[in-house]
């Protein structure tokens, strides 16, 4: 009984169809493009914003500066201090988040439909006229500076900055874009303006709006929004080779649980291969309890809570990468199941039914993200970020299916390296030696 | 300004608090069934709690609830160890579960046409889980692994054990949801099938469907599935130890060098939602953002972080949602220069300045516009609203109870929150927990 209503299932799966969502292009009179999904049915509307380049922009000397700018765009504008701008978004119940990340600038925003216009004018006095107030950059330097601390003190960010450290060097990507308590603490009023014209440009803004508005609306919403922002900023950051070579870096650190962070170069988001990779590491390490390494480490062997690796194509650089964690008696074998699961898939690859798992999974999961007004906000504006056009939703699993056994297996043997996975380990392992 | 005004009188006028579409029923055997339809999307939202938590654990297992939700991803009499997961999985879905206090509940997100593949595989490890001894050995690793990155890693999670454990002198919310250390070390396989056979049964769990579905097809599946099902003849009445009459405040300083930034946290026993009584729990809820919800408008925030600067981070926070006793707590990171002991005597000043004033009618207001449009927001979340539901149901509350609380919260007046404060705020039923990296830096 139950294996016929399984198979049943699976033999349906690859023909379900979905209510695609109907996503409208739009341009307005001062040349903002944005895409858009009428939602009429909660009164309410969510505005995806990103802004390419980031904390990366950071200039010479003044790193951070991205970071806490970004942080003090809530923080008073136009004539209103921090508690006033503050005092009259709550009275709106509109919801406002700005996020810098070594890529982007994001601006998270959602507001009722009722007070839309109200909403949106205080939303524009932000971005548009923020006024870095001497009281609110101290505040905030004060935080930045607590987080700081903080993540010297954090077994997770004490890998990831020895990580980027050594696979980056100077390059943005190769520092906290919190910056050091040195440099945060000599950034002035001036900096944030400079910070704010080089990385608030309408040259690499990506807009999305999903909810209770037609798309004839949003062009003039968006030239009211953002066209005063200046046409163009500071050029994008160069590219970068990751230079770290393999090995294992043990930093020692009084913890029960060592943690290590692993990888090496990894593939762009614009390789023709790159779906193959996708699949590839979603039987590897990205497939929660059905990935291999999952089985390995923690089902088989009770070594860990959680394994998982991510391919991670950045804007200048590339990698695929994992984490995990184990007590400091264990984390050793965990490291080296991890390798022999990394030369077992380049070497001998995945069979046909972890292919054709894959595929099921990646296939049926996709529609399943556009299930709310962020949430597909956020997809569309990622998506024209990396250049894919709307029909891309709709011939995405079809990409997927078209990867072959052969496909895979080829990517993996080119991408995986097991001689080049390098482990950054925190914590005081037993019976793991360093590499120099 | 004006405009902003203006708009603010329309949200009040528009808004009126809405439930959103649910349906329920209870199947023969005692099963409770909500059915909630959001047809935006063809997903479904499939979800069994049961009525049965680390705080109904026995004496002595503590983790056992915890340890078990990790077992049902083991074998059954028809489902190997990891078939459940991998058959979701296969059918473009994920799953998982979690364990509280109150509850422990396991969940599918699916294509909704996938409801009945799920609801047989459910069913099926409600009754019929065949673990071995092998399954705990390796499994208990994994929790012990689990509890290490939780907590033995996270100085903040460690102090935090060491409060509730102060906090709570009898009742079970003392011990921690994944166990203490030594305890986890201990459950064998007998610890577990005795939970297992008593409480995982119809009449103690509730079952909740959220997305795109129709109530009558719920329906006839729940009852195909679940409802032949016998209910536990054996269930015991959900009795648990209670809190004494406190006499005395406690103070426990929590010293780990992997502290970077100090900070003081005072937490008092509060009361919950309980069935037909919410208006204090609902008062709490203002209380909590009127003292410390917002850093820019809260008494605290505004009090300590811009007037005095003294501190980094306020914050005070409330949950309500508890089968039984619950608590409200204020904490407070005091900025560089600032001792504890001044960060606290200047964190009980603005609470006594907050008893003795009068409460500003337009923070009222702001805050009854947020929780309506805190509604609105919820409905693009089916998946929120069903834990919404399923917490409620085995905290003791009722599909009722659930939807009468958006009203509730509209209806809080000044005067209840100035109620339930002064009642709330009795040092001798509080903890006030210290965090800093030495002995030198806890004054």
């Amino acid at each position: 009984m139950f294996r016929t209503l399984i198979a049943l299932c699976l033999s349906i799966v690859a023909s379900t169809a979905w209510a695609e969502i109907d996503i409208k292009q739009v341009t307005s009179a001062n040349g903002i493009n944005a895409w858009v999904v009428e939602e009429p049915s909660i009164p309410f509307i969510a505005i995806e914003i990103r802004f390419r380049g980031g904390a990366s922009l950071d200039r010479s000397g003044k790193r951070g500066a991205v970071n806490l700018m970004t942080g003090l765009i809530e923080e008073g504008s136009g004539a209103m201090t921090a508690q006033e701008f503050q005092t009259a978004r709550e009275a709106l119940a509109a919801r406002f988040s700005f996020q810098a990340t070594d890529d982007t600038i994001t601006i998270s925003t959602r507001f009722l439909t009722e007070n839309s216009d109200a909403a949106l004018a205080l939303l524009r006095q932000a971005i548009i006229d923020p006024t870095f107030d001497q009281d609110a950059l101290d505040r905030v330097r004060a935080q930045v500076l607590s987080s700081i601390a903080s993540d010297a003190k954090d077994p997770n960010s004490i890998a990831s900055a020895a990580f980027d450290a050594a696979a980056f060097g100077g390059h943005p990507y190769g520092t906290s874009m919190d910056g050091t308590v040195e440099s945060v603490n000599a950034l002035t009023r001036d900096d944030m303006r400079d910070a704010h014209a080089d990385a608030l440009a309408r040259d690499r803004l990506y807009v999305a709006v999903v909810g209770d508005i037609t798309a004839e609306a949003v062009g003039p919403m968006l030239d009211a929004l953002l066209g005063d922002l200046p046409a163009v900023g500071v050029p994008m950051p160069t590219d970068v080779d990751f230079g770290l070579a393999g090995g294992v870096t043990v930093i020692d650190y009084d913890t029960p649980q060592a943690v290590a962070l692993f990888g090496h170069n990894g593939m762009t988001r614009d390789d023709p291969d790159f779906f193959a990779a996708y699949i590839m590491n979603q039987v590897l390490g990205a497939g929660g309890f059905e990935s291999r390494l999952m089985t390995e480490v923690r089902e088989k062997r009770g070594l860990t809570y959680g394994i998982s690796t991510f391919l991670v194509p950045k804007f200048h650089a590339e990698m695929i990468l994992g984490t995990v964690a184990s007590a400091n008696a264990t984390i050793a074998q965990a490291i080296d199941v991890t390798r022999a699961e990394w030369a077992r898939m380049a070497d001998d690859g995945m069979t046909a039914d972890e292919l054709a798992a894959a595929k099921t999974y990646l296939t049926g999961e996709y529609p399943l993200r556009f299930d709310g007004n962020s949430d597909i906000a956020q997809i569309m504006v990622g998506m024209q970020m990396i250049d894919l056009p709307p029909a891309y939703v709709t011939n995405r699993n079809a990409y997927i299916e078209a990867v072959t056994l052969d496909d895979v297996n080829r990517v993996a043997a080119a991408l995986l390296q097991p001689d080049d996975l390098h482990f950054v380990v925190v914590g005081q392992p037993t019976d793991l030696e360093a590499t120099k | 300004m004006t405009r902003l005004f203006a708009a603010l009188a329309l949200i009040t006028a528009g808004l009126a608090a809405q439930a959103e579409e649910a349906t329920t029923f209870t199947l023969d055997n005692g099963m409770e069934v909500v059915v909630i339809e959001d047809h935006r999307a063809p997903v479904v939202v499939h979800m069994v709690w049961y009525k049965i938590g680390s705080a109904d654990e026995p004496v002595g297992a503590s983790g056992v609830a915890h340890f078990l939700e990790h077992l049902l991803f083991k074998q059954t009499d028809v489902l190997e160890a990891g078939e459940f997961s991998a058959i979701v999985s296969a059918n473009g879905g994920s799953d998982n579960a979690f364990t509280s206090y109150d509850y422990t509940a396991y969940f599918q997100r699916i294509a909704a046409d996938r409801l009945e593949l799920m609801m047989q595989m459910e069913s099926n490890r409600m009754n019929n889980l065949a673990i071995t001894a092998d399954d705990i050995e390796t499994e208990r690793n994994v929790i012990l692994e689990e509890r290490n990155q939780r907590t033995e890693n996270n100085p903040g999670a460690l102090a935090r054990e060491q409060f509730q454990a102060a906090l709570y002198q009898n009742h079970r919310y003392g011990v921690p949801i994944i166990g203490w250390k030594h305890e986890m070390e201990q459950l064998e396989l007998e610890d577990t099938k005795a939970f297992y056979d008593l409480y995982y049964s119809p009449n103690n769990a509730v079952l909740v469907v959220a997305g795109d579905v129709q109530p009558d097809a719920v329906k006839a599946l729940a009852e195909t599935y679940y409802g032949v099902i016998p209910a536990e003849a054996q269930l015991p009445e959900r009795i648990r130890p209670q809190e004494p009459p406190q006499r005395a405040e406690r103070r426990v300083t929590y010293v780990d060098p992997r502290v970077s930034q100090p900070y003081l946290i005072r937490s008092y026993l509060a009361p919950e939602r309980d069935p037909g009584a919410q208006s204090e729990a609902a008062a709490l809820v203002y209380l909590a953002d009127l003292l410390g919800g917002s850093s820019f408008t809260s008494a605290l925030g505004q009090a300590l972080q811009f007037d005095r600067q003294i501190a980094l981070y306020t914050n005070a926070s409330y949950d309500g949602s508890s089968l039984d006793t619950d608590m409200f707590s204020v904490a407070v990171a005091p900025a560089d220069g600032v001792t504890l002991s001044q960060a606290e005597a200047a964190m009980d000043e603005v609470i006594n300045a907050f008893m003795e004033a009068d409460i500003d009618p337009a923070r009222m207001d702001s805050i009854r516009t947020q929780l309506r449009a805190s509604e609105v927001y919820a409905k693009d979340d089916v998946q929120q609203l069903a834990r919404r539901y399923g917490a409620a149901l085995t905290q003791s509350l009722t599909v009722q109870d659930v939807q009468a609380w958006p009203d509730v919260l509209q209806s809080v007046t000044e005067a209840d929150i100035k109620a339930v404060a002064a009642k709330v705020f009795n040092r001798d039923q509080s903890v006030t927990g210290w965090v800093v990296s030495s002995q030198e830096e806890a004054r």
